[in-house]
């Protein structure tokens, strides 16, 4: 019987290896079609209407005006009148008409009353947000009063992230296109195989049943955790396309993308932490709050973040305000806890008079089963950046406006594959294909099942074709939370296991030997002692007369030897800081990073170039910019909600740690985990440039000349 | 956008007897790059749009004895490529240059960059010129206001000026050409802008019925040393915080007349003539340059999140009175 392993790497002629993705070209020259691209004959235009006021009650709609606007065939009312909106770019209604622009202004005509109601968008601390707050939890380990008031050397800061967005490049939206009673969505979406059912449960009813849609995603342009959704607009795409007859699209404006479609919590804390004068971690105290919106979602920071300080006190406190609705975002949680915990720790290693990393290495122990490997990477991490060589006390000393200064972080995720389910098929004439309802969010999904299915029968890629991004193909999970990798890598490698051992089975007795002695390499099936007896591949499944093999693979809940969990990695920034400007360079970012057995380190190094990129940018930039006076995200553009440009970010270097030890992890997850500590390396790398924190995110010039101006280059 | 109707005359004369007598009635338009997001936006909704690009005479720099003349219709591009611009005017190619982004330098034409509208984005969000609530209250001094004026900013206008090209045209004393149904008219740079006081008003002195045709650089100005400098959070694709253009006459090491204007932290392209003052008669030192940044920013009233910008205005004060004196960026 089949068993189910990774072939050793040294033996492998693609799994490690540095391979371009397989959609590459197809994107960069434009043959890909996105869901923004998808254009149906007879497709009409939908624009949606957003609530105005960030909290108030729907009093009436008029759509008469609109109805009469040239173009206009249907509208669809999301928020009846008596409901309440909870956030400016709230949904109320759509619009479809004969072109974008006619659907534009037809949603100006849609006449809605509201009765505003008070709301709350700033992002401030709980004493200040009256009733809008909700403590979530207070969790003690130990004795930390006591361990804190024993403590040789206590540090205390506060911190923290405001609200961002997801800013997905191909705003959320699709086209929907009904046949019959039978519904195709091309939808940006990371959920492939879940939004029929989605479809199905709405209310009123949409499709008689989820197997009467169709969700097509061969590629989308960035979800980063707010795509999981069928969404309002989704709903309400499918139903404007079913009331007209015709085919719908209706994508966000960039606008609407960025009110509406999804932010990242933000996360301040009030930090208590102690050690002994050798750097021993001791105690921590955390009073920690945030905003994610108008619902108290999820659980408490689990802090300290990685370094398990055993005896601690942590209170959180939720603050519900109007400022749109949360979503996830890439690590849900964890680049805020990061940042809280890794400058805590770096002010309390400034205060010992002592490296950030060997504070980090002094108490590696804390951070559990992956000591050995942080350890590791740290070290690494440190030779990539010359650590020992460039890193100096805080406060640059040198004269000159331009201080320079360096930063350490560490981070960690889970990453277990989700559960998976892979169809591989082999065809008489030799052709190999393997199909999951699976979807490629710019990651290199494709190009990691491909890998997996040729390696397995020992063929080169081009032999192998990948279907993904459509519904019709076995149930896979969504991509979320850095499951994948490790879902479609493990249904994969059980899927063609199982048709190879089944063209293996026919094979056998032409080569005079058993199954169990064959195997595939090079593009020939052969007996594993005797290599002169082998059979090219084409040969081989000629033998399969007219009838194809299906090998099918599923990767289940729980345990499975070809992946698991749980990943470290540290980052090392350097920045340069104008002293007369407040601007901050990011001059090198070091990336090193594990995740078990890489598939394709091509892909993989792409993964932590791009999350070092969007690192850096919510670092020095990004801030949802709410008004409390009109209710209002006033940067809801790309003029000032900014995005790190090519001349923002420097050297950027990647490692990724490989070898015996990693490979028999099996697959982990990658999408999250680098993209966690640049936040806290870059921060502390200010803080060792100027002299002093600068406490919270983005590091904008003026936050940055604020601190200089109360002194903090000595 | 509302709907509009099209006109694309090919002469001046026609040009100017399409445009109306209220700012609603039509709009000028060149590149594009700004009246088109404010249409798409819904910011104007003018009835007419009177396409000038075909209209004769409005393009070229030609350089004579006289100065330099550039028509409203170059583009930054041009205006970057131009080497007797780079040679005789350096300040003017270095705001040009930090128009960073590659479409809007070939679209932009440099008329389009002087009567460009603001970036406040109240303005932008549909508050109006003056950012107003409901009530009638400026919703800046108590609201978003950390890219806000810092000088010039008694009300009602909390906006900046976002031309990247006016301080420096200012500063080299440029005089820009105006047409409209009863001819030209001429006006120096450092009167074109002014502050509304009310919504009726405009940011600078053109009539509902005029157009910019043409902006001249002196003769006189050939003896100046220049430079722009400005500071941007982003290194490319963002407005400045605060720039600063300088340009000065040397006589035995000493300046004998100097010129300071501030960019994006007022309401117009800001004169700084207390700050020229003081560099007459000084020769250029890291000292000298200290002092001027702080006398350009005397009288700033910096807004709730915006002291920062007095800082940044400073600076760049400094660094471009450096930088023309070293007669490099």
């Amino acid at each position: 019987m089949a068993d189910y392993h990774w072939p050793p790497t040294d033996k492998c002629s693609l799994i490690g290896r540095r391979i371009s993705r397989l959609d590459g070209a197809w994107k960069s020259s434009g043959r890909i079609k996105y869901s923004y691209d998808v254009n149906r004959p007879n497709m009409l235009h939908a624009k949606m209407v957003f609530s105005p006021y960030a909290h108030a009650k729907v009093v009436s709609i008029d759509t008469s005006a609109a109805e009469k606007m040239p173009g206009v065939k249907a509208i669809e009312i999301i928020t009846e009148p008596g409901k309440e909106v909870f956030w400016a770019g709230h949904e109320v209604a759509a619009v479809a008409a004969e072109t974008e622009e006619q659907a534009r202004d037809a949603a100006r005509r849609i006449q809605v009353r509201y009765e505003k109601l008070p709301h709350l968008v700033s992002d401030v601390e709980p004493a200040k947000a009256g009733e809008h707050t909700k403590q979530l939890a207070e969790q003690t380990d130990g004795s930390p009063d006591q361990a804190l008031q024993q403590a040789e050397v206590t540090s205390e800061g506060e911190y923290g992230v405001p609200v961002i967005t997801h800013c997905c490049l191909e705003a959320h939206g699709q086209v929907a296109e009904w046949d019959g009673d039978n519904l195709t969505l091309y939808a940006s979406t990371q959920n492939v195989s879940g939004i029929p059912g989605e479809i199905a449960r709405a209310k009123p009813p949409i499709a008689d049943s989820a197997d009467k849609v169709r969700v097509l995603s061969p590629v989308m342009g960035g979800g980063f955790g707010s795509k999981f959704g069928a969404d309002t607009w989704g709903l309400a795409c499918a139903r404007l396309a079913k009331k007209t007859g015709h085919p719908v699209k209706l994508m966000l404006e960039r606008d609407q993308e960025l009110m509406a479609a999804g932010a990242r919590p933000s996360m301040y804390a009030k930090v208590k932490v102690g050690a002994k004068k050798d750097g021993t971690l001791v105690g921590w105290q955390s009073e920690s709050w945030g905003t994610g919106g108008p619902d108290a979602q999820g659980g408490a920071p689990n802090l300290p973040y990685v370094v398990r300080i055993p005896d601690r006190r942590v209170r959180h406190t939720t603050v519900l305000t109007n400022i749109g609705p949360s979503r996830a975002w890439r690590a849900p949680n964890h680049p805020q806890m990061c940042l809280i915990t890794m400058s805590a720790l770096d002010d309390l290693a400034a205060k010992l008079g002592m490296d950030p990393v060997e504070l980090l290495q002094r108490n590696i122990e804390m951070t559990g089963q992956l000591a050995k490997t942080y350890s590791a990477e740290l070290e690494k991490a440190a030779e990539l950046m010359e650590w020992k060589k460039k890193w100096h006390p805080r406060g640059e000393r040198t004269s000159g406006s331009i201080k320079k200064g360096l930063g350490v972080s560490i981070h960690t995720w889970g990453g277990a594959g989700h559960p998976s389910n892979c169809n591989c098929v082999i065809q008489p004439d030799g052709s190999v294909s393997a199909s999951l309802g699976s979807q490629d969010l710019g990651t290199g999904t494709r190009t990691v099942i491909g890998i997996v299915t040729a390696e397995t029968m020992g063929l080169p890629l081009e032999a192998v074709k990948v279907n993904i991004g459509d519904s019709k193909y076995p149930a896979d999970g969504a991509s979320g939370g850095s499951t994948t990798v490790g879902g479609v890598s493990s249904s994969t490698r059980r899927a063609a296991t199982a048709a190879l051992n089944q063209l293996f089975e026919k094979v056998a007795p032409s080569l005079d030997a058993k199954p169990d002695d064959l195997e595939a390499v090079d593009g020939q099936i052969r007996v594993k002692d005797n290599p002169s007896k082998a059979i090219s591949w084409k040969q081989a499944c000629a033998k399969l007369g007219t009838t194809p093999i299906t090998g099918v693979g599923q990767r289940q809940r729980g345990n499975d030897d070809l992946l698991s969990s749980g990943v470290g990695g540290a980052q090392m920034a350097e920045v340069s800081v104008d002293t007369e400007t407040g601007i901050v360079q990011v001059d090198k970012l070091v990336a090193v990073q594990d995740c078990g057995l890489i598939i394709d380190l091509k892909t993989a190094e792409s993964q932590v170039y791009g999350a070092c990129i969007m690192g850096i940018t919510y670092s020095l930039f990004e801030h949802k910019i709410m008004d409390e006076q009109t209710g209002h995200c006033l940067n809801a553009d790309l003029e000032f909600y900014k995005l790190a440009g090519i001349g923002d970010f420097g050297e950027i270097v990647v490692h990724m740690m490989t070898g015996p030890e990693y490979d028999q992890r099996g697959v982990i997850g990658l999408g999250e985990p680098p993209v966690i500590s640049p936040g806290a390396a870059i921060s502390n790398a200010v803080a060792n440039a100027i002299g002093a924190r600068v406490p919270t995110l983005p590091l904008t010039p003026d936050k940055v000349l604020g601190v200089l101006e109360k002194g903090a280059v000595a | 956008m509302e709907r509009f109707e099209y006109a694309h005359p090919t002469t001046q004369r026609e040009a100017i007897g399409l445009l109306g007598s209220n700012w609603n009635d039509a709009a000028v338009l060149a590149g594009g790059t700004d009246l088109i997001s404010l249409m798409k936006e819904y910011v104007v909704s003018p009835k007419r749009i009177v396409n000038i690009k075909n209209v004769e005479g409005l393009n070229g720099i030609h350089s004579n004895a006289e100065g330099v003349t550039l028509g409203s219709l170059v583009t930054m591009d041009e205006l970057v490529e131009n080497e007797t611009i780079r040679a005789e005017f350096p300040a003017l190619t270095q705001a040009a240059e930090g128009i960073t982004s590659p479409q809007i330098r070939a679209m932009g034409t440099v008329g389009g960059e002087l009567c460009q509208r603001p970036r406040c984005w109240y303005f932008r969000n549909g508050y109006g010129l003056l950012a107003k609530d409901e009530n009638g209250k400026s919703l800046v001094p108590e609201g978003e206001n950390r890219y806000h004026a810092i000088l010039g900013n008694s009300g009602p206008a909390y906006f900046v000026n976002p031309s990247s090209l006016a301080p420096a045209l200012i500063a080299l004393g440029a005089k820009l050409q105006l047409t409209g149904p009863k001819g030209q008219r001429e006006v120096s740079a450092s009167e074109f802008f002014v502050i509304p006081k009310s919504d009726n008003e405009r940011e600078n002195v053109l009539k509902p019925n005029e157009m910019l045709t043409h902006i001249v650089i002196p003769a006189s100005s050939r003896g100046f040393r220049s430079a722009t400098y400005e500071v941007r959070h982003k290194t490319a694709l963002d407005w400045p915080l605060a720039a600063a253009a300088i340009a000065v006459k040397m006589e035995g090491g000493r300046v004998r007349e100097g010129r300071v204007v501030l960019g994006h932290v007022a309401p117009i392209p800001w004169q700084a003539r207390e700050a020229a003052k003081e560099l007459e008669g000084k020769s250029i030192t890291d000292g000298t340059a200290v002092t001027v940044g702080e006398a350009a920013v005397r009288g700033a009233k910096p807004l709730s999140q915006n002291a920062y910008k007095v800082r940044l205005a400073t600076v760049a004060v400094k660094r471009a009175l450096l930088a023309a004196a070293k007669g490099e960026a």
